[in-house]
């Protein structure tokens, strides 16, 4: 293999990029990202980026002193994949020998009124920078959107000082991901004076006079200064579309992340991995998937599939709202009970462990870190400890 | 120039193998014990940002940041790669009578730049 094209310039991205450095790959490596930036950690976008005046430089996710020996291809899009060859958007082609598909996801943007002034989404470094700049003003702020990043940014408007509503379809935030446990982030909410409006479907944004307003299908209506869109990410593949790869919820992968074409893999955001725990594909948007699958891709594309994939840690993922720590780890859909076994729920600080026959398959915890990791390194997947 | 101070950390006990425990000194630092038996002692707040290592995921002679992933090594409190970019301080560890001890090492938290 002389020459590995990786398509976005992320985290994922980079850490294939890394592990195939690390592996011995000594060939041409071309890192293709649509963004003008070098790679950069996304998750304090919503957070204490957000809520500082740090430079971009403190997120660069470079480390000191490396050399990876990347040909950077910043500011191009990638528009579509033929034979051996990446299409840019430039015009130009790029010939590969392998492939790393790193695309990420963008951001949902499909309400009416999404691209008005002072409507914000929040996915890149630019979003952020704008947003923070609305932000700094003050003011009302509307977040729609039920997920963690719609949390993260009403707790961080909250606290640089402005009044917030948060806007979730379901009876409360993080309701999916927390499940009977979501009334604690509720909870954490009412504390910072945050508003919660629960069954509120927002249909359209629209300006009425200067500002822009939320509008609800029950006809409620929210106005504001800024508006957070936080209605989740679809996964950047539509660049694939007729090249071969297949595509579901994302690009399909076996467990060790190759697709259904030799010589391309997919990692992060953009990929749907087969997971054996679940017994089917399953797109993770997590943070730590897209670092740590970065290796496992890495071997699957040099060894053109024959590497013996390493048994992969369950997923896990962490928040921070209102100065708490939120941790995730494991399949909490897989338990047949739950219990809380560290701390008060109605305290707001506790680990509750989630079962399977006695084996813990996942594990939450809020402002528990020691206790979490405890349960975290015991839990089973297909009954490989982690 | 000081003279490099010794601290007593905690009793052996506290720390079995696979274990850690975080240490109040001046800056709080984290005593492991390894399975292997070795003991080392590093700062304990990742470089990345507000977290205890001694939290960590201990795995061979690496510790693992519980939040975010950047493992430092032990032994001369490398790190492996972001989000964490600076090495850990590591401090020299000494057991009499049941208890650990802690040297304490000069130079600035988090590593130079």
């Amino acid at each position: 293999m002389k020459r590995i094209v990786v398509v976005g310039a992320s985290l994922a991205g980079l850490a294939t990029a890394r592990a195939l450095r690390a592996e011995g790959f000594a060939g041409e490596l071309v890192m293709v990202g649509d963004e003008p930036h070098r790679p950069y950690d996304r998750p304090p976008l919503s957070k204490e980026f957000l809520a500082a005046r740090d430079g971009p430089a403190q997120l660069s996710l470079a480390a000191e002193g490396e050399d990876l020996g990347l040909r950077w291809r910043l500011g191009t899009r990638a528009v579509g994949l033929a034979g051996h060859t990446v299409l840019l958007d430039v015009g130009a082609a790029l010939a590969f020998d392998g492939l790393v598909v790193a695309t990420g996801a963008r951001a949902r943007d499909d309400l009416p009124g999404a691209r008005l002034p002072g409507v914000h989404l929040l996915r890149t470094l630019d979003d952020a920078v704008a947003l923070r700049e609305d932000l700094r003003r003050g003011g009302r702020v509307a977040v729609v959107g039920a997920g963690f990043i719609g949390s993260e940014v009403a707790s961080t408007a909250r606290a640089l000082g402005c009044d917030v509503t948060l806007v979730v379809a379901s009876d409360a935030p993080l309701r999916a991901a927390l499940g009977r446990f979501a009334g604690a982030v509720a909870d954490l909410h009412d504390r910072h004076h945050v508003e919660v409006l629960t069954g509120g479907r927002a249909t359209e944004v629209r300006r009425d006079g200067p500002r822009p307003a939320v509008h609800l299908a029950d006809g409620r209506r929210v106005p504001a200064d800024t508006v957070v869109l936080g209605l989740g990410a679809v996964p950047a593949v539509s660049w694939l579309r007729g090249s071969g790869v297949r595509i579901g919820d994302g690009v399909l992968c076996d467990a060790a992340g190759a697709t259904s074409r030799p010589g391309v893999v997919a990692v992060g955001d953009c990929s749907a991995w087969f997971d054996p725990a679940l017994g089917r594909h399953h797109r993770v948007e997590h943070w730590t998937s897209a670092r740590e699958r970065g290796a496992v891709a890495a071997r699957t594309l040099l060894s053109g599939g024959r590497a013996e994939p390493r048994p992969q840690r369950p997923p896990y993922l962490w928040s921070d709202i209102h100065g708490r720590r939120i941790q995730l780890a494991g399949h909490a859909r897989l338990a047949d009970g739950v219990t809380v076994e560290a701390g008060s729920v109605a305290e707001g600080s506790f680990v509750a462990v989630y079962r399977r026959g006695g084996e813990p398959v996942a594990v939450l915890g809020i402002d528990q870190p020691k206790q979490f990791m405890s349960v975290r390194r015991r839990l089973v997947v297909q009954g490989v400890p982690a | 120039m000081t003279t490099p101070r010794s601290i007593p950390a905690c009793p052996l006990s506290a720390v079995p193998r696979g274990a850690a425990v975080r240490v109040e000194a001046e800056v709080p630092i984290a005593v492991f014990h390894t399975e292997d038996g070795e003991l080392f002692a590093i700062d304990d707040t990742c470089t990345h940002q507000d977290a205890s290592l001694a939290d960590g995921w201990l795995e061979g002679c690496e510790v693992e940041c519980p939040l975010h992933a950047s493992r430092f090594d032990l032994r001369t409190g490398a790190v492996d790669a972001p989000p964490a970019k600076r090495p850990v301080r590591i401090h020299r560890v000494h057991v009499e009578d049941d208890m650990v001890y802690v040297t304490l090492s000069e130079g600035a938290v988090g590593g130079t730049r």
